[in-house]
């Protein structure tokens, strides 16, 4: 008979077993996302991670084998980002029309997730490294990483703070934007996607088409828009 | 199916190459997003012959941000002890930001005349 543990450490060389783990545990995700009729607490990813994290805890396992498995998941976020280009397309008509609207939710937004982050963090006493890592949190992970080592953040603490604001977005979107009463689909997923990026984008997309086709604008303009202003926006808060 | 999936990536690896050969701020990813688009526009074969693959996969957008979550769970030490004061920073930022911009949005497009029909 076969060790359990030889089966194991043959398992744990390979990539199957964390893709199938990473897969699986969506999948548990989701169907407690349904389960709960969609109730945005129940973030399927945010479920994932959780189950998936604490599986890695128990079994020992590093992040890096993890990624040998996970990679492949991981890698198609490219090209979904350039899919993206489908909701934007069968919208154009409609982001045509609200040109004005796009551009002052768009610098408002963008403003607002820097200042207020930042004010906050200033308040407690963080350095300027800290600062400088928390300043482009709301734009997409690769922007975001630029900028703050560009301006002497570093870049581990942004991804983390990247991802917890994708998060945060696509738990609180729903029930803060049904809070204000904005019925304008539009308005809702722009703002989600300026916010919180590509996680946004895709609670944005499970909605409605509209919401994720400007959450997906929203993100695509934000990336560019924190490159200009972030070092301009952290000048106030370090000297 | 194939040539779908090819086109996706050939667009992608075009922005890739852009964004580099070219310094911008912008992520392969989303210059190849824009060009799509753009693509898409003037050929509207083209986006119904990419729609079922592009739909499969945006479908599971949620999915692909697994594995970078999980890496935040084993790298929540890099928060340096100040966890309290950046988890409010992100929690009131991203309530701001995205009450701000909806509201903004909303008040823009009713002045505007800016309507969704």
């Amino acid at each position: 008979m076969t060790d359990v543990a030889q089966i194991w450490s043959y398992l744990s060389q390979g990539p199957l077993l964390w893709l199938t783990a990473t897969l699986a545990a969506y999948g548990i995700g989701d169907a407690c996302f349904r389960a709960v009729n969609r109730a945005p607490v129940a973030n399927p990813v945010l479920i994932a991670v959780v189950l998936l994290g604490g599986l890695l805890w128990l079994t020992g396992t590093p992040y890096a084998t993890y990624f040998e498995g996970a990679q492949f998941v991981h890698f198609l976020l490219g090209p979904a980002t350039v899919c993206l280009a489908l909701p934007l397309a069968d919208n154009l008509p409609r982001l045509r029309r609200a040109l004005l609207p796009v551009a002052a939710a768009l610098l408002v937004g963008s403003v607002t997730a820097m200042t207020s982050a930042l004010a906050i963090a200033w308040a407690f006493g963080a350095d300027a490294a800290l600062l400088a890592s928390l300043a482009p949190k709301s734009a997409t992970a690769p922007v975001a990483i630029g900028i703050a080592e560009g301006m002497g953040g570093q870049p581990t603490l942004t991804a983390v703070l990247v991802i917890l604001t994708g998060i945060t977005g696509a738990v609180i979107a729903t029930p803060l934007l049904n809070l204000l009463r904005l019925k304008d689909w539009r308005a809702r997923g722009f703002a989600v996607g300026v916010a919180s990026h590509g996680i946004g984008t895709a609670r944005a997309l499970q909605v409605h088409p509209v919401a994720g086709a400007f959450a997906g604008l929203g993100m695509a303009l934000n990336a560019v828009l924190t490159a200009l202003l972030a070092p301009f926006v952290l000048g106030f808060f370090v000297n | 199916m194939l040539n779908a999936l090819t086109l996706i990536l050939c667009t992608q690896l075009v922005g890739e190459v852009a964004a580099r050969s070219l310094g911008l701020p912008v992520p392969g990813p989303i210059l190849g997003m824009v060009a799509l688009t753009i693509g898409f526009a003037t050929v509207p074969k083209l986006r119904e012959a990419v729609r079922p693959v592009a739909q499969g996969i945006l479908g599971h957008l949620s999915l692909l941000f697994v594995p970078a979550g999980v890496g935040v769970i084993g790298n929540l030490q890099a928060l340096q002890g100040m966890g309290l004061a950046l988890t409010l920073a992100i929690l009131v930022s991203t309530v701001l930001a995205i009450a701000v911009g909806a509201v903004t949005f909303a008040l823009v497009a009713r002045l505007t005349g800016a309507r969704d029909d």
